[in-house]
């Protein structure tokens, strides 16, 4: 293979691996927007608070203990947060719920601080730093394992929201809180179930960039690598989500590696957003987003 | 009904007077100078802003517990700046009122106040950070980056570079590779890079990083595979310094050959990278660790008291020492301002006595900083005073010194200093 060649064909699989990194972000967004219909600003410091309750929970029980200890957090935060933030709102309009996610982002980022700290912590996952070296290309394992889980994950979530009925009950949730709620769907229920698969989605996604960039408060911003995976996939879908972490994990790296030193840089963080843009023009509602027409 | 709100009033006038009388009482009984803290506690880059302001504000403490600097008090207060410049622009004119001297603590917030405080006649003093030209004190009198600027610190890098493939016609046709966060601090570097670049002969790339730099992938996969560069300089900020060190593993960049700009060179920096920090390279402006009489003095009278101003275990880490060195050398200014001007002291007199400092290795010696900082010897030309930078090396748990004090290419740097000033001096006409 050519020089130019196997560089790009490095940065294109590197990319495609960070791009699931993307879309782990990503599904928390999208699931509770597909089932409460609300953009979760807080998604990001989720995540933070997620990881940071982990490397405090490290030094007295161990790593088993402590993600089962962070996920019953989580859990219990997507109950407490059901209970105060999201019920006093209930068929109030969506901007106002949003506004709800931010306050509830400043929240979570200040708490987690407040209890474990502002200093950035090591997160070692066991798995080691060095490349599998396949066919001269340079394959991280750390990325290769992110990969997979947040596979075995999508397979879950696909499969819970396909063929259970807490799932289809959540989609219909999603459709219209008040026919729902007529049908017999406990809305506050399917909320907080909805915002504790998504506190068990931060803890992966917690974990895997934890482990890369080390936990510190820089993790909430991982966020705002979502944004165009979630235009670009659409909203409300979960392999859109997918697909679209893919192309912009693999656009991303390409402008970065063969348009940025041609320009003296910027392309490669502006590539995602530059693609969203066109998505919004051509297909506003994404690659698998469902297109709403509303009566005006 | 009447009764009650007369009584009530009558108490509102008395707990008004009392607070009203505190102040004054207190200025009766103590000198105070005063010296606002633009600090940066909250955000992503709160691990340097609490350890840097800690430092300082332990120091002035020890001072304050010693008696004050000739019976002088030092009064400091904190402003949050969250390391943005609008909020460091505003902390400024809040609190600029009787200041002594100005931390901007971030390299934009010290462009921003350059103008306003030369108006102002306050001085600025940006240890190891923001416009390396403004250590032209004929054209910024009132600028002062104190022992090395960020021009001095790149050529001490080259030198220590040259040193470990051994000796400067060893550069030729070596590849270095400048890995920046692509904001003005970031930037700063380039021009006296080029520079250094064209005297030895080596082939110098910028590979710029998009702030927050949370990913590196396309820069690093390009360094290590495409550009194939010999050495890196990691010239990043916050969680932009630790992903370099992951993704060079990643990609089976030795890290030994990467070294940092001293921004990148803190615990924070290499703690959160783990094994794949060891043998990671940075430049240092002030010694490491806790083994310093004055950082033993603090450790006893400062937080033994319980006055401490950041969590006693990160006392001795960079970020504080650093602030530690620079409140001593204000401490210091304010001792030569006090001599000659007497109290109260104004921030003119702080900027005469900071571009006559001279401070010895004895002088050192007597206030328990030697080996933590380089002596120092400031002019009206010179607001250096220095140039000096030292390297170490992170061994996977603390960071050990692999060189002395390192000298920088004077007569390169200065030549740019004079020409960037001129320049400055041109459009301000």
């Amino acid at each position: 293979m050519s020089g130019d060649l196997l560089f790009g064909v490095e940065l294109a699989v590197s990319g495609l691996l960070v791009g699931v990194m993307y879309s782990l972000v990503a599904l928390g967004f999208v699931l509770i927007f597909k089932s409460s219909g609300i953009f979760n600003f807080a998604q990001g410091a989720m995540t933070l608070f997620a990881a940071l309750a982990l490397v405090g929970f490290l030094p007295r029980l161990g790593m088993g203990v402590s993600i089962l200890a962070v996920l019953a957090v989580m859990v219990a935060l997507a109950f407490a947060v059901e209970r105060v933030v999201l019920r006093p709102l209930v068929a109030r309009p969506p901007l106002a719920l949003f506004m709800a996610t931010i306050g509830l982002g400043f929240f979570l980022e200040g708490l987690a601080q407040a209890i474990w700290g502002t200093q950035p912590k090591g997160l070692d996952i066991g798995i080691p730093d060095t490349p599998y070296v396949v066919g001269g290309l340079l394959l991280s394992r750390l990325d290769l394992a992110g990969a997979a889980a947040a596979g075995v994950l999508v397979l879950g979530l696909i499969v819970f929201f396909q063929k259970t009925t807490l799932g289809l009950g959540l989609r219909a949730v999603s459709d219209d809180h008040e026919a729902a709620l007529s049908v017999g769907i406990p809305l506050g229920r399917a909320w907080a179930v909805t915002w504790a698969i998504a506190g068990v989605v931060a803890v992966v996604a917690g974990v895997l960039w934890g482990s890369r960039l080390g936990v510190q408060f820089s993790l909430s911003l991982v966020a705002l690598k979502a944004l165009p995976v979630l235009i670009i996939g659409g909203i409300e879908s979960i392999p859109g989500a997918i697909l679209a972490g893919l192309i912009v994990g693999a656009a991303e790296r390409l402008a970065g590696g063969f348009i940025d030193p041609l320009v003296g840089g910027g392309v490669k963080d502006f590539s995602p957003y530059l693609l969203a843009m066109i998505f919004l023009i051509f297909r506003p509602y994404g690659l698998f987003g469902r297109e709403i027409i509303e009566r005006v | 009904m009447a009764k009650r709100l007369g009584l009530v009033t009558l108490a509102l006038l008395l707990v008004g007077g009392a607070l009203a009388l505190i102040p004054s009482a207190a200025a009766a009984q103590d000198k105070t100078v005063w010296i606002p803290m633009l600090c940066y506690r909250t955000g992503p880059y709160a691990p340097g802003g609490s350890g840097f302001c800690g430092g300082k504000e332990d120091y002035f403490a020890l001072v304050n517990a010693k008696g004050g600097v000739e019976g002088v008090k030092i009064r400091f207060q904190e402003c949050e700046t969250a390391y943005d410049t609008a909020r460091g622009i505003e902390c400024y004119e809040r609190n600029k009122e009787g200041a002594l001297v100005i931390y901007p603590h971030s390299t934009g917030i010290m462009y921003a106040l350059l103008e306003r405080a030369t108006r102002d006649k306050i001085p600025l003093s940006h240890i190891g950070y923001g416009r390396a030209d403004a250590a032209d004190g004929t054209t910024f009198p009132y600028a002062f980056p104190f022992i090395s600027t960020y021009w001095s610190l790149a050529s001490a890098k080259v030198r220590f570079i040259a040193q470990r493939e051994g000796g400067e016609d060893k550069l030729k046709g070596k590849k270095i590779a400048l890995l920046y966060i692509d904001i003005p601090y970031g930037r700063e570097t380039i021009p006296i890079m080029e520079r250094l670049a064209r005297r030895f002969g080596f082939e110098f790339r910028g590979f710029p990083v998009p702030p927050p730099g949370l990913e590196q992938g396309a820069q690093w996969t390009d360094i290590a595979r495409r550009f194939r560069a010999d050495w890196v300089i990691n010239r990043n900020w916050g969680v932009s310094c630790t992903v370099p060190l992951r993704e060079a593993a990643r990609l089976g960049f030795t890290r030994e050959k990467i070294l940092g700009v001293w921004w990148c060179g803190s615990e924070e920096d290499v703690v959160p990278a783990g094994e794949a920090a060891k043998g990671y390279l940075s430049a240092e402006f002030s010694g490491s660790g806790r083994d310093f009489p004055v950082i033993q003095e603090i450790i006893e009278k400062v937080h033994g008291a319980g006055k401490g101003n950041i969590e006693k275990e990160r006392i001795g880490t960079a970020y504080y020492n650093r602030g530690v060195v620079e409140a001593a050398i204000t401490v210091e200014a304010l001792r030569g301002a006090m001599k000659k001007f007497g109290y109260p002291v104004k921030g003119e007199h702080m900027q005469w006595a900071m571009e006559n400092l001279n401070i010895t290795e004895a002088r050192l010696k007597e206030l328990g900083l030697l080996g933590l900082v380089p002596s120092l010897k400031t002019s009206r030309e010179d607001h250096e005073g220095g140039g000096a930078a030292k390297f170490k090396q992170w061994d996977g748990t603390k960071w050990v010194g692999v060189s002395e004090w390192i000298a920088p290419y004077k007569e390169i740097v200065w030549e740019a200093v004079k020409e960037s000033a001129a320049k400055y001096r041109a459009e301000k006409k």
